[in-house]
């Protein structure tokens, strides 16, 4: 475990993250990875955070090193979509039994990559470490590299045993392993000064396709995604982008930041989220490439679109405006979507009465600060029973949030979108924008409230005296 | 008889299986104002605990010991004694129970010893309730992990006969983890038309069949009381649903001396014929009204079903017990069961009507369905589904793209009655409009509809 050891006390030292810069040194040794508290924690392990990261590149057979209970309950859960392969959706186990805990389980694992590459033929099998073989000291990365050499083909081990931290701190170990056995192995056939990266972006519910025809409008390529519908040989060849822009501010900062290190890759901060953050990103994407050599006019073609895409979505958001001003909002994400989904909401008319800071930087809450004026409380760590009295009394019309806090609203009979990995509808770019208000006006005019929230029957003790007067 | 065959795989492609630490923690959660305790890394208990809210769509109460890298070699003792006064402070359950994972088994944990050294430090846990059980993931499955806590409950909870008075009506039922809470709201209903006082041991209709709760609660919303289960010994009878609920039955037999009847599947009409037959001559009451009633309507039901059934070639993976119940019922429809597909060994997967039963997962199931009328198994069988063309009727956990899948009913005439419904119109609906050519292809092409074995 020692190289792994290593390789998270680098992660934790990130420098090009901006929560981390901020702290002590001390406590940056304890980085994205403050001890968890027992029995009053939640969220997902770091295993869980490499397999969201790299489990969207599409064409890759994810196999799976552990017991069952690392992946037979997650397997085919988020909602990554992919433009054409579908065998990333197809889960791959070692289903470690006894015997494999007794005698190790290198061999398991190198005849289970044996089968994938006969079954399957793939451009790679990315293998995922989990606790149980870290602990009985299966060596995965040597096991990958005997059947790389075998099978003429990259097996690519992700040390991520979910013990050693967070989701968070698992994205980054995800990332880390892109750079040491993935990215700049190969060479794209042909590059063009409009190549771009977008590092973080996963394609829920396919996001990026909301995006993505602006950028083909502009004649902008995306050379990788990292890791939304990728293809294994674009993120093996996309050290060759001109230009990144990183997406999800906190997950694969470490990429973005070593792929400029390593491949003088310049990249940006920026969110698809709300219409003048896509605008934004649009801007700074093109200022990039021209930066690096791309024509100038790219400017000015890029102002064009966002002019008519900016109007277009105002023109769709309007009708909207005078059915949602007012309503209070309570908003519950992580990190950067938080203040660019309020920038979003303000521009409907809704007011945002709550939002949740616990996953953002310094600069992010400075940021949000800035939004909501004092109208809006910002909360680190608001508890499920406080959200619900909120709701219960009426201090909010709706709530957004992930997955999790669904049942809090829902129970308080109070309208709620999902807004985390899980949803079902996608909210990116300026038609993304125009969707998410949408829902939020679905869901708060749906005539259900009204007779949910109606007292029963025998709770209405003016109707049961009246019934029983007239029976007398 | 069946033949047993294991899949010989390194890989396994597309799994069927969970986990035995979950199985178990849904255990726990019938039981009121509980709070599951998963003793591993936090993954453990998040991917079960995003398992439960898609099946069920209501929030899970589930903790985390979370297992840090250096805990996990030097032991957990730690862990667990600041999970457990966490949870108190926080959440202050009436009960926490705690499963291991392949993690602290590996470790070896011992939860017993542990579990001794924290009542004595903390008497804040004295109005709480401990349950430990054995679960590490590397062996067994889910239905393994839940038999294995309802085993635990009642060695650690259930008081011992002399200290119970006998209460001739009282029943208690333990349900194996295929029985859902909709079908645990129509076994009441069953029970109680026999004058008879169920007593459901655990009680997933209390916590999991989706209701709103009067106020706030971060632990489970009910389920069996800790009285009701200290209480267990006053029952006069015992009745296990589901072969994995045998090993509690005796437990709680040796424990307070009640016998008890085990029923091996309640889906079908001759199974529900032998539970009636038993509940009237244990209750002495005849069969009611409604029964007989609803007995016809399902004889009615086979013999309007019967033609879409009959024949069908079915390919169904669950749990051995949900997979006795589905596969003996569709041959007793007519249906051939063409591939029968499971997770762990049990004594009841010799009598399923099948040629043979894999232990295996569902790219075993897809292998062998090509050419089937239905694919009956979990939701994770709608990319085997869609490959194939074959309609998917989805049964077990998880079911995470329909609605109400805690209250698919499967038990009784009436559960029966509408599965026949369910099942036939998907039959119906998926019937193939004949083209000039259907004869000529079918002629060359088309192996014979059944195969002729000798039973």
């Amino acid at each position: 475990m020692g190289t792994l050891g290593s390789k998270i006390q680098q992660v934790l030292n990130e420098p090009g993250c901006a929560t981390n810069r901020a702290k002590p040194n001390l406590d940056r040794k304890k980085g994205s990875n403050k001890l968890l508290a027992p029995g009053a924690a939640a969220g997902g392990c770091a295993f869980d955070g490499a397999k969201i990261a790299l489990q969207p590149i599409t064409d890759v057979a994810h196999l799976i090193h552990g017991p069952i209970g690392c992946e037979g309950h997650s397997w085919d859960a988020r909602g990554s979509k992919s433009s054409g392969p579908l065998l990333y959706r197809t889960s791959f186990t070692t289903n470690m039994n006894e015997q494999d805990i007794v005698f190790g389980g290198e061999k398991h694992l190198y005849k289970a990559i044996k089968e994938i590459v006969e079954k399957h033929n793939p451009p790679a099998v990315f293998v995922y470490q989990t606790c149980v073989p870290a602990m009985i000291g299966d060596d995965i990365e040597a096991v990958c590299k005997a059947a790389q050499k075998n099978f003429g083909k990259p097996i690519v081990p992700i040390n991520v045993p979910g013990f050693v931290g967070s989701k968070n701190l698992g994205n980054k170990l995800a990332g880390e392993a892109l750079l040491d056995y993935v990215i700049g192995t190969e060479e794209p056939e042909i590059t063009t000064p409009y190549d771009i990266n977008i590092i973080g972006e996963y394609n829920l519910s396919g996001e990026l396709w909301q995006v993505k025809p602006l950028l083909d409008e502009l004649g902008i390529r995306i050379l990788s995604t990292i890791s939304g519908d990728a293809k294994y040989h674009e993120v093996a060849q996309s050290h060759r982008a001109r230009a990144a822009m990183m997406v999800c501010s906190k997950a694969m900062i470490n990429v973005a930041r070593k792929m400029e290190e390593r491949y003088g890759i310049p990249f940006f901060e920026g969110s698809f989220y709300g219409v003048a953050d896509m605008s934004d990103s649009l801007r700074r994407i093109s200022q990039l490439l021209v930066d690096r050599g791309a024509d100038a006019e790219l400017l000015a073609r890029a102002e064009k679109v966002i002019q008519r895409e900016e109007a277009r979505a105002w023109e769709r958001i309007a009708p909207f405006k005078a059915r949602l001003a007012g309503k209070r909002v309570l908003l519950f994400t992580g990190g950067v979507k938080s203040w660019s989904v309020v920038a979003a909401l303000q521009e409907a008319g809704l007011i945002v009465t709550g939002t949740s800071v616990k996953k953002s930087t310094p600069d992010d809450k400075a940021r949000i600060k800035e939004l909501v004026k004092d109208d809006a409380h910002m909360f680190d760590d608001l508890k499920p029973r406080e959200m619900y009295a909120m709701l219960k009394e009426a201090r909010a019309d709706i709530m957004l949030s992930g997955g999790r806090t669904q049942f809090v609203a829902l129970k308080a009979k109070m309208p709620w979108l999902d807004i985390n990995q899980e949803r079902h509808h996608a909210y990116a770019g300026y038609m993304g924008m125009v969707a998410l208000i949408e829902e939020i006006d679905k869901a708060l005019s749906n005539p259900i409230w009204e007779q949910v929230r109606r007292p029963a029957p025998w709770e209405k003790p003016a109707v049961q005296d009246a019934l029983h007067l007239h029976i007398a | 008889m069946a033949k047993i065959v294991f899949s010989q795989k390194h890989c396994m492609v597309n799994p069927l299986k969970m986990s035995q630490p979950i199985g178990a923690a849904l255990a726990f959660m019938g039981i009121e104002n509980a709070m599951p305790l998963l003793h591993g890394s936090q993954g453990c208990t998040s991917f079960g605990l995003v398992l439960f809210v898609r099946h069920f769509r209501e929030a899970i109460p589930m903790q985390t010991t979370a297992l840090s890298q250096v805990a996990s070699v030097m032991g957990g003792f730690d862990n667990v004694e600041q999970a457990l006064v966490n949870i108190a402070a926080r959440t202050n359950p009436a009960f926490i129970g705690i499963c291991t994972t392949g993690i602290s088994e590996i470790k070896g944990d011992d939860l017993d010893g542990f579990l001794k050294t924290i009542r004595a430090n903390h008497p804040e846990l004295d109005s709480i309730a401990l349950v430990d059980v054995s679960t590490p993931d590397f062996e067994g499955s889910f239905q393994d992990g839940w038999a294995a806590a309802v085993t635990r409950i009642i060695e650690e909870l259930v008081n011992l006969p002399l200290a119970t008075a006998k209460l001739t009506r009282r029943i208690n039922i333990l349900p194996g983890s295929h029985i859902t809470p909709g079908d645990i709201d129509e076994l009441r209903d069953i029970f109680e038309a026999f004058c008879l006082e169920p007593v459901f041991l655990p009680d997933l209709s209390g916590s999991l069949d989706g209701h709103i709760p009067a106020e706030f609660t971060p632990t489970t919303l009910g389920g069996i009381s800790i009285e009701q289960i200290r209480k267990t010994g006053s029952a006069c009878w015992t009745v296990a649903i589901g072969e994995q609920m045998r090993g509690a039955a005796i437990t709680l037999e040796h424990r307070t001396g009640i016998p008890y009847r085990l029923f091996e599947r309640l889906t079908g009409l001759a199974a529900n014929d032998e539970l009636m037959g038993f509940l009237s001559e244990i209750s002495g009451v005849p069969v009611p009204r409604k029964y007989r009633r609803q007995r016809s309507q399902l004889v009615d039901a086979m013999l309007d079903g019967h033609f879409h059934f009959g024949g069908k070639r079915v390919a169904i993976a669950a749990e051995p017990d949900l997979l006795a119940a589905f596969s003996h019922w569709l041959h007793e429809m007519g249906c051939e069961i063409q591939a029968a597909v499971t997770t762990t060994q049990s004594p009841s997967l010799e009598n399923i009507p099948a040629g043979e039963v894999v232990l295996g997962d569902l790219e075993d199931l897809e292998m062998r369905a090509a050419g089937t009328d239905l694919i009956v198994t979990h939701s994770h069988g709608r990319q085997a589904a869609e490959r194939l063309g074959i309609p998917l009727f989805r049964i077990g956990l998880p079911v995470f793209d329909r609605l109400g899948a805690g209250q698919q009913v499967s038990v009784g005439y009436r559960g029966t009655r509408d599965l026949i419904f369910e099942v036939g119109n998907l039959f119906l609906s998926n019937a193939r409009e004949p083209t000039p050519n259907t004869w000529i292809m079918s002629a060359e092409c088309t192996p014979p509809r059944v195969s002729l074995k000798v039973q």
